[in-house]
């Protein structure tokens, strides 16, 4: 029972002007070891907010969220996280970034370099080890940050709109990566995006939230994902399959702005 | 030699610069329209125009210009200016750089005090009438007296003959200056005043006394005339100083006029001897009365045109002596700007510019001299290397309880007046740094003073700083609690702390550098604050899911995370020590630049002052330019994250 369930999750905010926030309402799910769950939905729908609760950066109103079987308490090396931008700790060079978790667990530095050289190969930056990041581009920043979380082995990959802020060509590569990774590694992984179709192509499992309060408001399985494996993504776009269903998810979110636009009027 | 050469290149380099500059501006590319920033890019050569001008400014205003090609110029110029020393005097008697004659105004001075003083009398209240009429009666009698020496029936032949005399001496002197071989000086003569210029050296000319190690004033302009023309002028002052002597001399007395005042004088005593005490405001106005009488008494007053020989030999000599300055007197005007060199006494000296503005050749003379460790300055080097036992650090390092805490007694003298050592007393000799070891060079001397309080007073304050700042960042508890007490003493000016902090702490180091340290630790918390409450809380979040403790995350996270800060914010506190370290030692202690500075301008050394200011420029650039350099280094990341 490696799985990552959720119960009854409440998080209730109080702005500083008194009114009280109702992020996420009673959220129950379960996902499986090597599933890869994406999650979406309009903004203030409450993703960011889940995902900070898993990675135990804050902690539920009420409720309690575990992985295998274990609460989560705080943060931990078993759920990593991958950041939108600006994560990367720039005083350091690529190699050294990735190196991090180990060498804050203070392992030695020959076996560490040996990993780092494998890790920086998969995502594709052999021979960037010495370069400081900043020099780096977005896509490639976002390499970085994927290795160095996944340097450190955790059990749960949380992504925080890991490729917001790519161009649609890199963005589309980084996809591909994504989903490469997940089969190599069987990692289970949530993955929060603003983008229907990024969360159609790479999503297993598929969670449109809605907002006030924040809640799950439909849930879809697909299939895209292990065809992504196979296929070339650009073709699962053409599938008819996949146009239908991304027509119904933008209705599904279009309604909810305008939902919310019409109370805020 | 040296400034003949530099002012010749200035020239050339500055035409150079010009006509290589419109070159430019005619075959460039670059966008011809006014506004586009890209043409105020480059320009080197205006670099060097500028740079050219202000030392251009600098060899001129400073009279170096006037020291490199005219050496004597100041030496004649000097004796130039005894003799209008001389002269001034006997002219001040005559309409020539007057308006009018010195008698006139004297007479002019003394009615108008004779009737200021009338109108007060017949005005007065506190006096009575009878008093009135006495006072007035005396006031008549001494206006009186000035008909008596303007008359030119009453001048008695004797002063007459005098002034004749005075005259023909002037004459004479006009006459033999005339002369080329004038003042007909003998080979001997010639000989002992060539040896004595010697010896006095030339203008701006600086002295060491070897026996003390301290620089000397320089002689600012030799005194001794070193050419002919000055030797000329020279001995013309001395004459005129001579007949100058005689003419005041000279009283304009006749028996009339001796019998009148005489009579005045005893009156007015008498009158005022018989004043009770009460009377006190009619005695005064007597004294004043008196007072009038003596200075007619005492005054050159002449009859009109008794004079007119005298004046016309003066003027004679005058111009006689311009025409001798020759070409001095256009050196004069082109060369020595804003002002000129003047006699007063016995001595000659510069006023104006050239005064508190050395010359570069004279500054870069005391400058090498000064470096030279063996002068210094007030017997401390500039900056030296002292070779210093190892031994003396230890000692200093180590405390001497040490020694006090091991077990048994100190040694103590034997019967036969021996001393043994023993293990103790072993131990205190090693604290204390009583033993030899291997020397080793350590830099000592005024700059390195200033620089080390400026040093320790910046890494004290970065110790304290930095760990503070990051923890007041991180901290409510700890911001809450030490915000009041800095933000208390940072708004004071550091040099308002200064008296009360060297008065506590003592005028040596150890007083400035705590002042130093308060003025680097509040700028270090405020840096490392912001740099700790600027970190992203995405970087704090990765490292936290990365597995990286608290200690950890603030080493690895926020520390380099707030670097820049840290590193911008020591910068600005270099430049705060610095200047307020100047201003600490101009306030009290023995050594440091500061110090160098504040004793300079007591002993109006301004080429010490000067150099002083140099020094702390040069110093003030080179931190600045090593911190820039450091930043650039091991903050490359900055701005671009």
């Amino acid at each position: 029972m490696s799985d990552l369930i959720s119960q009854n999750l409440n998080m209730i905010f109080k702005t500083p002007k008194g009114e009280t926030v109702h992020a996420l309402k009673d959220l129950n799910f379960t996902l499986k070891k090597g599933e890869l769950l994406t999650v979406l939905g309009p903004s203030g729908c409450g993703k960011t907010t889940l995902l900070n609760i898993t990675a135990g950066f804050i902690r539920p109103t009420s409720g309690n969220i575990t992985l295998n079987d274990k609460e989560i308490d705080g943060p931990g090396v078993e759920r990593g996280m991958v950041f939108q931008q600006g994560a990367l700790f720039e005083w350091l060079t690529v190699a050294e970034n990735v190196n991090f978790g180990l060498r804050m667990k203070k392992e030695d530095p020959i076996k560490t370099q040996k990993k780092v050289n494998e890790w920086l190969e998969i995502v594709g930056l052999k021979g960037f080890g010495n370069t400081p990041t900043y020099q780096l581009s977005g896509g490639m920043q976002q390499r970085v940050a994927l290795a160095r979380c996944l340097i450190n082995d955790p059990d749960l990959i949380l992504m925080d709109e890991p490729l917001g802020a790519l161009d649609a060509l890199t963005r589309e590569k980084m996809q591909s990566l994504v989903l490469k990774i997940w089969k190599e590694t069987g990692k289970t992984i949530i993955l929060i995006t603003h983008s229907v179709e990024e969360a159609l192509l790479l999503g297993e499992r598929l969670y449109v939230m809605a907002p006030r309060p924040g809640r799950i408001h439909k849930e879809y399985n697909l299939p895209f994902a292990s065809m992504g494996l196979k296929t070339d993504l650009r073709e699962i776009k053409k599938d008819k399959d996949f146009s239908t269903k991304r027509e119904e998810i933008l209705e599904m979110i279009w309604n909810m702005e305008e939902e919310i636009m019409g109370k805020d009027i | 030699m040296l400034t003949q050469i530099i002012t010749f290149l200035i020239f050339v380099a500055v035409i150079g610069c010009i006509l290589y500059g419109r070159r430019l501006i005619r075959t460039e590319k670059v966008d011809a329209v006014f506004g586009n920033p890209e043409r105020a890019l480059g320009g080197t050569h205006w670099v060097i125009v500028g740079s050219s001008f202000l030392l251009l400014v600098w060899l001129y205003y400073s009279w170096d210009i006037a020291k490199g090609f005219y050496p004597k110029s100041a030496n004649e110029l000097c004796q130039v200016a005894k003799v209008n020393d001389s002269l001034l005097g006997l002219k001040y008697q005559f309409p020539i750089e007057q308006r009018e004659l010195k008698s006139t105004s004297q007479i002019k001075q003394e009615n108008r005090n004779l009737k200021i003083i009338s109108k007060e009398i017949q005005s007065s209240t506190d006096l009575s009438n009878q008093q009135k009429s006495i006072l007035i009666g005396f006031l008549s009698k001494t206006n009186q007296l000035i008909p008596l020496l303007t008359n030119d029936d009453l001048l008695e032949s004797e002063t007459r003959q005098k002034l004749n005399d005075i005259t023909g001496k002037i004459n004479l002197l006009t006459e033999n200056f005339q002369k080329p071989d004038y003042p007909f000086e003998t080979e001997e003569e010639l000989n002992e005043r060539l040896k004595a210029v010697n010896e006095e050296g030339g203008w701006g000319i600086t002295k060491v006394n070897a026996g003390t190690g301290s620089i000397e004033n320089t002689i600012e302009v030799p005194l001794i005339p070193a050419t002919d023309r000055g030797l000329k002028f020279h001995a013309a002052a001395q004459e005129l100083n001579l007949i100058s002597d005689e003419f005041f001399k000279i009283r304009n007395h006749n028996s009339q006029f001796k019998d009148k005042i005489k009579k005045i004088k005893n009156e007015i005593k008498a009158y005022r001897n018989d004043l009770s005490d009460s009377e006190e405001i009619a005695s005064t106005y007597a004294k004043n009365i008196v007072k009038i009488a003596r200075r007619i008494e005492f005054a050159s007053i002449y009859p009109p045109n008794v004079l007119d020989g005298m004046q016309n030999a003066i003027i004679k000599f005058d111009i006689a002596q311009m025409k001798a300055q020759g070409g001095l007197r256009f050196i004069d005007i082109f060369l020595f700007p804003a002002g000129t060199i003047v006699a007063s006494g016995p001595s000659c000296s510069e006023q104006g510019s050239g005064r508190w503005l050395p010359k570069p050749s004279d500054t870069f003379n005391k400058f090498v001299l000064m470096s030279n460790p063996s002068v210094g300055y007030k017997d401390i080097p500039l900056l030296w290397i002292d070779m210093v036992d190892i031994s003396k650090i230890i000692g200093f390092i180590l405390p001497d309880w040490i020694a006090d805490i091991l077990p048994g007694e100190y040694p103590v003298h034997t019967k036969e007046g021996v001393v043994k050592q023993n293990f103790k007393g072993a131990v205190l000799k090693i604290v204390t740094g009583d033993f030899k070891l291997l020397k080793i060079p350590v830099p000592y001397g005024h700059i390195w003073d200033s620089f080390l309080r400026v040093f320790l007073g910046l890494v004290f304050g970065i110790l304290i700083g930095v760990p503070l700042g990051l923890f007041m960042g991180l901290n409510r508890f700890a911001k809450g609690f030490f915000d009041p007490l800095i933000e208390l003493y940072r708004p004071v000016p550091p040099l308002a702390w200064a008296p009360l902090i060297i008065s506590v702490l003592g005028i040596d180091n150890t007083g400035k550098v705590f002042l130093l340290f308060m003025v680097s630790l509040s700028i270090m918390i405020i840096s490392a604050r912001a740099g700790a409450s600027g970190t992203q809380l995405s970087k704090i979040h990765a490292a936290h899911s990365l597995g990286a403790s608290k200690k950890q995350i603030l080493r690895y996270v926020i520390f380099p995370n707030s670097l820049p800060e840290i590193l911008t914010g020591i910068r600005v506190a270099v430049g705060m020590c610095w200047g307020t370290l100047v201003a600490a030692e101009f306030l009290a202690g023995t050594t440091g630049i500061g110090f160098v500075e504040n004793v300079a301008k007591k002993y109006f050394q301004y080429e010490v002052i000067w150099i002083t200011i140099f020094i702390m420029g040069m110093l003030g650039l080179l931190f600045d330019i090593t911190l820039r350099k450091i930043i650039d280094k091991t903050i490359p990341w900055r701005g671009k994250g």
